[in-house]
C-alpha cells in the first residue's frame, strides 16, 4: 500500500498547480466565461504547448501515458481555479472514447487534433428523456448501404456548441433502453443535418442541445464493434466521475480555506464570527465533508488499478455518491458561512459553489449512483 | 379541537378563489408559471387591482383602509393566492413601513403616506443592513445629525431589495452616538430617493440578477419632519417591523403549491424514460419534505389559532422562519434534481414572453429551477439569518 506520487505525478501537479496560482486568476477567469465561446482559445492553446492535453493519451497516439492518478492530480487543480477550458468533454470525454475505439487511421483523422489543441471536441451521450441511464439511446443510426442515417436529439452535450468533433452514441439495434445495440460514431459538426443550439450553463461551462435530421456518415466514422459500445462508454463516464470528484475536491479545499479566512476577518457583535462556537462546528463538519470523499477519491483512483470490475465499479460508485451529497451540502454552507456576501455574483465563492452543484447533477447525482449500488 | 372551516370561512374561500380566477392578469400569470421575473410596472399593477377589491393591506387594521380579517380569513386568503401562483405584494411598504408609520407616526405622516402605499403609487425600500452590520444589526453606522430643521444622513445601506425601483427609503441611522446601549441613538427616518447624495450601487446575485442594491448617502439632507415617532426610538419600532416581516414568513401556503406541482412532475414519464417517482431515494425524500411540510402548515395553524383567540403566539411560532425557508431551500433542491441534466443550462433570456420556440433550449420552465436553486440560498440569510434566529430562540425561548 502505497499513497505517494512518483516524481514525474509530482512534476505535472506542480506545473498545474504554479498554473493555477499564477496565472489563472479568477477575474481573467471570469472574463473568459462571458465570451461566447465561454473559455480562453488562447489558454487552451496554453494547455496543449504545455502537454496536458496529451496526458490521458497512449505514447505512440502522441500522448503522455498518464492514467487515473494524472487525472486526479490535474483536475484538482483545475478545480482550485474553477478552470472553464474544455479539458473534461474535449479531452477525457470525447479523446476517451477516441483512445479506446479509434483505429490508428481514425485516430490521425480525429484525435490528433484535439491533442494538439487545433480542434474542439464533445460526447454526445444524454437525450431528454435518458436522465443518467447511459443505455438509454432514443437517438437512431440506421444503415443504409454503406453509411449509417442518424437522427434524434440529444441533450445538453457539453462543449457541444464549440466542438468540430463529436462522438455521438446512437441506436443501432434493439429498444430505446437495451444495453446492447448502442455504437458511436465521429463525425464533423458542421456535417449537413446537424443543428445546435448553444447556452452557457449555470457554472459557466458550456453545452449544447444537438439535433440529427438524416445525418449521413460514412462506416469509417463508426467507432469500434457495431451495437456494441455501452462498454466503452461506461468506461468514459468512469473517467468522467473520477475527473469532476478531483475536481470537487479541489473546490472544497478552497471553499473551505475562504470561509476560514472570511469568518475570521469578519467582526459582527464585538468579535470575529470564528469566534463563535456554533459556527467552529459547522467549519469542523465542513472539513470532515472535504477530506471523506477526499479518501473516496484516492480509493477509486486505486481500485482503477486493480483486477476487479465490479469493485471498481462499486469505488467509482461510492464517489460520486459520497462527492453528490457532501460537496453540494459544503458549498451550500461556504455560502452561508459568507452570509450575504456569498450570495453575491462579485464573490468567487458563489461560483465554486454552483459548480459544486452542477457536479452532482453531471453523470448522475448521488440519488442515482445510490439507488442502483450493489452492496458488497 | 375543529380542524374545518366555517359556513362564513367558506364562503370567505369562494369569494376570494373567485377574485383570482377573473381579476389575476394572464399575462402576469405566465409569467409566474415560467419563472420568469417580474418587472415593476407587473407588481404595481397587480398591486392596484388588490386595492381596488380591498385586498392589498391584508394585515392593516379597518381604519387605515386594512382588512380587518381574522387570522384564519389570512390563511385563507394566502392558500388561495399561493394556488393561484400569484405574486406576493412588495412587502417594503405595505407590511414594514406602513404598519410602523400607523403605529408610531404623527397623524401628519399617516395622512401623507399611507393612501399611496395602499394605491402603490409609491415604491418603497429598505435601508437597514450595511456592510459593517448585518446580522449585528445594531452596530449600524449610518449617522443622521441635526441641521436646523434637517437631518443630514452620511453612510451605506445594503442589500435594499428592488431599491432601484423606489421612490422612498426608511432607514435606521444614529441620531446619538453618546449611549449606554448600542440599540438607544438609533431613529427611523423616511428618505425620498430623488434627495440629492443618495446613489444606487446594483448588485448583482449569485445567479446573475439584479435584485438587491447598495444605498449611499452623502450629505443628504432629509427634513426632521420625516422622522417617524420618537428620535431614538428606532431600534423598538424597527423590532416591531421585523415581527412583521415574519408574518407569513414560513409561507407554508407557496411551499403547498409547489410540492403539489413537484409531484405531478414525479409522476409524469417521458417517451421512453421512467417516472422520477420510481426511484426510491427521490421518492423518499418526497414524502420526507411532505411530512415536514404537514408539520410546519400544523405549527403555522398553532400560532394563528392563538393569535385569533387573542392569546400572544407560543414559542412555537419562533421556528417558522427557520423550518420555512429550509422547506423552501428543500423543494428548490428536488426540483432542481428532478430536472435532470436540464439543471444546467443558464439561460434567463429564453423565459422573455416574446422569445420563438425555436430559441428555447427546452420546452419547460426547467432550466429556472436551478436559477431558483441558487437564489434562494438568500432565504436562511435575510430578515435575520437562521443562526441568528437560533440565538433568539436560546435566548428568549430556551431562557439560556
Amino acid at each position: 500500500m502505497d499513497f505517494s506520487i512518483n516524481e514525474d505525478q509530482a512534476m505535472l501537479q506542480d506545473s498545474v498547480a504554479k498554473f493555477i496560482a499564477n496565472d489563472y486568476d479568477f477575474d481573467s477567469r471570469q472574463a473568459s466565461a462571458a465570451t461566447d465561446v465561454g473559455f480562453s482559445r488562447e489558454r487552451w492553446t496554453e494547455f496543449a504547448e504545455l502537454g496536458w492535453t496529451a496526458v490521458p493519451f497512449a505514447e505512440e497516439d502522441g500522448g503522455l501515458d498518464g492514467g487515473p492518478v494524472e487525472l486526479m492530480l490535474m483536475m484538482e487543480q483545475f478545480g482550485k481555479g474553477l478552470v472553464v477550458e474544455p479539458f473534461l468533454p474535449c479531452i477525457i470525454l470525447a479523446g476517451g472514447v477516441l483512445k479506446r475505439l479509434a483505429t490508428s487511421q481514425q485516430k490521425a483523422q480525429w484525435l490528433a487534433p484535439l491533442i494538439d489543441g487545433s480542434k474542439l471536441g464533445a460526447l454526445a451521450y444524454a437525450e431528454p428523456q435518458s436522465r443518467f441511464d447511459l443505455a438509454n439511446v432514443a437517438t437512431t443510426a440506421t444503415r443504409d448501404g454503406d453509411d449509417f442515417v442518424l437522427n434524434g436529439h440529444k441533450a445538453v452535450v457539453l462543449n457541444g456548441g464549440n466542438a468540430d468533433t463529436l462522438i455521438v452514441v446512437a441506436r443501432t439495434s434493439g429498444d430505446v433502453t437495451d444495453e446492447h445495440g448502442i455504437s458511436l460514431f465521429a463525425i464533423d459538426a458542421d456535417s449537413d443535418g446537424i443543428r445546435r443550439k448553444a447556452y452557457p450553463t449555470g457554472d459557466a461551462r458550456q453545452a449544447a442541445e444537438v439535433y440529427f435530421d438524416n445525418v449521413r456518415v460514412s462506416a469509417e466514422q463508426l467507432l469500434g464493434d457495431v451495437d456494441d459500445g455501452l462498454p466503452t462508454l461506461k468506461a468514459v463516464i468512469t473517467d468522467g466521475i473520477i475527473a469532476i470528484a478531483a475536481e470537487a475536491v479541489g473546490i472544497m479545499q478552497t471553499l473551505n480555506g475562504k470561509t476560514l479566512e472570511y469568518t475570521k476577518s469578519r467582526v459582527q457583535f464585538g468579535a470575529p464570527i470564528a469566534s463563535f462556537q456554533a459556527l467552529q462546528h459547522r467549519m469542523v463538519d465542513m472539513f470532515v465533508m472535504y477530506e471523506q470523499p477526499r479518501s473516496l477519491l484516492l480509493h477509486a483512483v486505486m481500485m482503477q488499478d486493480e483486477d476487479n470490475a465490479e469493485a471498481a465499479a462499486r469505488a467509482v460508485a461510492a464517489l460520486k455518491i459520497q462527492i453528490g451529497t457532501e460537496a453540494r451540502k459544503l458549498g451550500e454552507e461556504a455560502v452561508q458561512l459568507h452570509g450575504g456576501m456569498g450570495v453575491t455574483w462579485e464573490l468567487d465563492v458563489a461560483h465554486y459553489f454552483k459548480r459544486l452543484t452542477m457536479i452532482d447533477t453531471l453523470f448522475g447525482n448521488a440519488d442515482y449512483h445510490l439507488d442502483r449500488y450493489v452492496l458488497s | 379541537m375543529d380542524l374545518t372551516f366555517s359556513q362564513e370561512e367558506l364562503a370567505f374561500r369562494e369569494k376570494v378563489r373567485a377574485f383570482f380566477a377573473d381579476h389575476y392578469p394572464e399575462d402576469i400569470r405566465t409569467k409566474m408559471n415560467r419563472g420568469i421575473r417580474l418587472a415593476k410596472e407587473d407588481f404595481v399593477r397587480w398591486q392596484k387591482i388588490l386595492h381596488q377589491h380591498g385586498y392589498m393591506a391584508v394585515n392593516w387594521p379597518v381604519e387605515y383602509g386594512g382588512t380587518g380579517w381574522t387570522p384564519v380569513q389570512k390563511y385563507i386568503f394566502a392558500t388561495e393566492m399561493a394556488e393561484a401562483n400569484a405574486p406576493d405584494v412588495v412587502p417594503f411598504g405595505v407590511n414594514m413601513v406602513g404598519p410602523v408609520i400607523y403605529s408610531f407616526g404623527s397623524e401628519e405622516l399617516k395622512q401623507r403616506f399611507l393612501p399611496d402605499i395602499l394605491e402603490s403609487n409609491v415604491w418603497w425600500c429598505q435601508g437597514y443592513s450595511e456592510p459593517g452590520a448585518g446580522s449585528d444589526l445594531a452596530s449600524l453606522k449610518t449617522l443622521a445629525v441635526r441641521d436646523g430643521d434637517d437631518y443630514i444622513i452620511n453612510g451605506t445601506k445594503t442589500w435594499t431589495t428592488l431599491g432601484q425601483h423606489a421612490d422612498w427609503i426608511f432607514v435606521l441611522a444614529r441620531t446619538n452616538t453618546d449611549v449606554a446601549r448600542r440599540q438607544e441613538g438609533i431613529s427611523f427616518i423616511l428618505c425620498d430617493m430623488n434627495t440629492p447624495g443618495i446613489t444606487v450601487r446594483p448588485i448583482i446575485t449569485i445567479e446573475g440578477g439584479h435584485e438587491v442594491n447598495e444605498v449611499h448617502f452623502e450629505d443628504v439632507r432629509v427634513p426632521v419632519a420625516n422622522l417617524v415617532g420618537e428620535e431614538g426610538r428606532g431600534w423598538t419600532y424597527g423590532k416591531v417591523l421585523l415581527q412583521h416581516e415574519r408574518t407569513n414568513i414560513a409561507g407554508v401556503a407557496r411551499s403547498k403549491y409547489r410540492l403539489a406541482r413537484l409531484k405531478e412532475l414525479a409522476h409524469k414519464a417521458p417517451d421512453g424514460g421512467s417516472a422520477l417517482i420510481d426511484e426510491p431515494s427521490f421518492r423518499a425524500k418526497l414524502v420526507r419534505t411532505e411530512v415536514d411540510l404537514k408539520a410546519l402548515e400544523f405549527t403555522d395553524l398553532r400560532t394563528l389559532a392563538a393569535i385569533s383567540t387573542g392569546k400572544a403566539p407560543g414559542p412555537e411560532s419562533s421556528i417558522l422562519k427557520i423550518k420555512g425557508t429550509e422547506m423552501q431551500q428543500q423543494l428548490d433542491t428536488l426540483y432542481m434534481e428532478a430536472a435532470g441534466y436540464y439543471a444546467m443550462p443558464f439561460v434567463p433570456d429564453q423565459f422573455s414572453l416574446d422569445v420563438s420556440a425555436d430559441d428555447m433550449v427546452v420546452d419547460s420552465t426547467e432550466p429556472t429551477t436551478a436559477l431558483r436553486y441558487f437564489n434562494y440560498r438568500k432565504a436562511s440569510i435575510y430578515g435575520g439569518s437562521n443562526e441568528i434566529q437560533k440565538n433568539i430562540i436560546a435566548k428568549h425561548v430556551l431562557g439560556l
